[in-house]
């Protein structure tokens, strides 16, 4: 009887295995190029119990075990970079993550098509400007002979060299984030503004609410739940930062402020060649990380029936 | 039904207009600057004087980039490197989604899972450098083409786009006797023009973008992309990029104009295409965030 049931459930299993065979010859190169590049790359993580030598190679170099975990976490400057890293997220979470609320808010307002769909396409656009092209326009107007100084000079007021001091570091870095994410963040919010039900905007008016009225008691708990769904993912990603800005932006002048968990690894990994740290500390990140975006996803599905997967 | 505005709506529009109107000018500004002061005689720029107006226009600040010994050649760099970059991304996601798509795809959850797991543990730079580095990648295209081959958000994307194709069709497919692979490219990829053309846009701007991926991996000059040709040009890390361009035996004044020219020619493909591929973008990412 058990017997019958292994065999059948074999053919069904070959069944399946041929049904699905032109697609498994299209699968094929993705599925080499998750397992060589992504878990690929996750086996190379080996290299932070050990004490890595290019030389050696991956399999005769010294295990070390968790050395190099120790060595982070003892390191003065861990605290640092890992108060950094908090403190940069957090500023841009109070500034750019109700900026493309309130600006989807506005742009619902507007009745007029064509200067709706104008404000649209502008403020979409930063987003396509790469972090070179918006770091080198900021090193430039801020610079001693740029823009700034110059309405600075102009007002009778000391020239300033903004990437100079640590403390100008975080502003300098929200704004820019704000310039170029806030119209590309609003997308999500106009489309669920789009879904709220026109007829409440009738009946208020007809009652007599105001369009500022109609906003906090129409608009605003219409997107409520896509907003507090985006506000635990961004809370998600708190341990992660996008560092191609910070690596064109910092210098030795604000490592102070500026040097995050991402671009120590970057200098001390890859730059100075400490592969064995730099992995370590890169894993102390990821596990974090994970930890934090699958709470985010879970409190998320929770909210609202959407989640990342 | 068009009802008179109230005093204190049309005080309420008056201010939502005249922010969106500000944030329309905040992105436009820079842009527009940059563009002026490129065309503008150096020694204006140096005094402050081009603020709303170009001045002493000239484009000598063009001429000296294009005389660049390094300038030209990156700029042919990027192009390689995104068409063929985003060429790759096509076939790589578009094989990676349809068979995710199909539910007779034996297995597909744990592919599923496989993938979607890697969204969100990331191995970091150390070790996809070492990935690289062991597959003799480092200093050529492939370095910068083939890691990045597959994004799993884009992939997720057109993985729902495939699904939503009426079944009715594959099946009438399956009857006249095609099997998975034919009706790909025959049937599903001439439907999917919509969600590849956001592709196309998404990887193409990605590849045009790109920084860190050619900084970490290329070392010779000759092969660098206009972004890091731009970087060590605009943020002084290469004096002897930017000191050859001065064709003025006066490098300050010229310095800003040149600076300013060499951002404005990397942003003007994306600023000429813009305007036209906006409703894909809008839709990809509808697609995305919506059904996720």
């Amino acid at each position: 009887m058990k017997a019958a049931k292994t065999k059948m459930g074999r053919k069904k299993f070959l069944k399946n295995v041929k049904q699905s065979r032109w697609l498994y010859l299209m699968f094929a190169l993705p599925f080499l190029y998750f397992i060589v590049f992504k878990y690929g790359a996750m086996a190379w993580l080996v290299i932070a119990f050990e004490d890595f030598n290019a030389f050696k190679g991956v399999f005769n170099s010294k295990w070390v075990g968790l050395k190099w975990f120790q060595a982070f976490i003892k390191d003065p400057y861990f605290w640092n970079i890992v108060k950094n890293t908090i403190v940069l997220n957090l500023w841009n979470i109070i500034i750019c993550f109700p900026a493309p609320i309130l600006l989807a808010l506005m742009i619902n307002e507007v009745k007029n098509k064509a200067f709706k769909k104008f404000t649209q396409t502008v403020s979409y656009l930063p987003y396509f400007l790469s972090t070179v092209v918006v770091c080198g326009f900021i090193t430039n107007i801020v610079a001693t002979d740029g823009l700034i100084n110059q309405v600075l000079k102009a007002l009778g007021m000391n020239t300033v060299t903004f990437l100079m001091e640590p403390g100008w570091f975080r502003p300098i870095y929200v704004m820019s984030e704000l310039w170029q994410g806030c119209g590309w963040g609003s997308i999500i919010y106009l489309a669920a503004l789009a879904g709220v039900d026109q007829q409440l905007y009738e009946a208020a008016s007809i009652d007599g609410a105001s369009k500022f009225q109609q906003l906090i008691h129409i608009s605003l708990p219409g997107i409520a739940s896509v907003i507090s769904i985006q506000f635990l993912l961004t809370i998600g990603r708190i341990l992660s930062i996008g560092y191609e800005k910070i690596i064109l932006l910092y210098n030795g002048a604000t490592y102070e402020t500026a040097d995050v968990i991402s671009t120590y690894v970057y200098r001390r990994g890859l730059i100075e060649a400490n592969y064995s740290y730099g992995a370590a500390v890169s894993i102390f990140q990821s596990v974090i990380a994970l930890f934090l975006v699958v709470m985010a996803n879970r409190a998320a599905r929770k909210i609202g029936q959407t989640s990342l997967w | 039904m068009k009802r008179k505005l109230s005093a204190g709506d049309r005080i309420f529009m008056i201010v939502v207009v005249a922010i969106l109107v500000l944030v329309c000018l905040c992105v436009i500004y820079p842009i527009y600057y940059m563009l002026i002061v490129s065309i503008s005689d150096g020694y204006a720029v140096t005094r402050g004087e081009v603020n709303l107006f170009p001045k002493g226009i000239n484009f000598a600040a063009y001429q000296a980039i294009l005389s660049n010994k390094y300038v030209p050649n990156s700029y042919k760099n990027t192009i390689v490197y995104t068409v063929s970059g985003t060429l790759v991304n096509l076939v790589m996601t578009g094989l990676c989604a349809y068979p995710l798509s199909r539910k007779h795809f034996f297995g597909r959850h744990v592919f599923n899972a496989m993938i979607v797991f890697t969204m969100f543990f990331d191995a970091g730079i150390i070790s996809q450098y070492m990935v690289v580095n062991s597959l003799h990648m480092r200093n050529t295209i492939w370095a910068l083409i083939i890691p990045g081959a597959i994004n799993v958000w884009y992939m997720m994307i057109m993985r729902t786009f495939f699904s939503d194709i009426p079944e009715d069709l594959f099946e009438s497919a399956r009857l006249d006797g095609a099997n998975d692979l034919t009706i790909f490219v025959r049937v599903v990829v001439p439907l999917s023009k919509a969600v590849m053309a956001t592709m196309v846009l998404f990887y193409a701007v990605g590849h045009w973008n790109a920084f860190l991926t050619p900084l970490i991996y290329l070392d010779d000059r000759n092969k660098l992309p206009m972004q890091l040709i731009l970087r060590n040009i605009v943020m002084g890390a290469d004096a002897s990029v930017s000191g050859s361009m001065s064709i003025s035996s006066d490098v300050a004044t010229m310095s800003m104009n040149i600076k300013y020219a060499v951002i404005f020619i990397t942003i003007l493909p994306i600023l000429v295409v813009y305007p036209f591929v906006q409703k894909y973008f809008v839709k990809g990412v509808m697609v995305g965030s919506v059904k996720g």
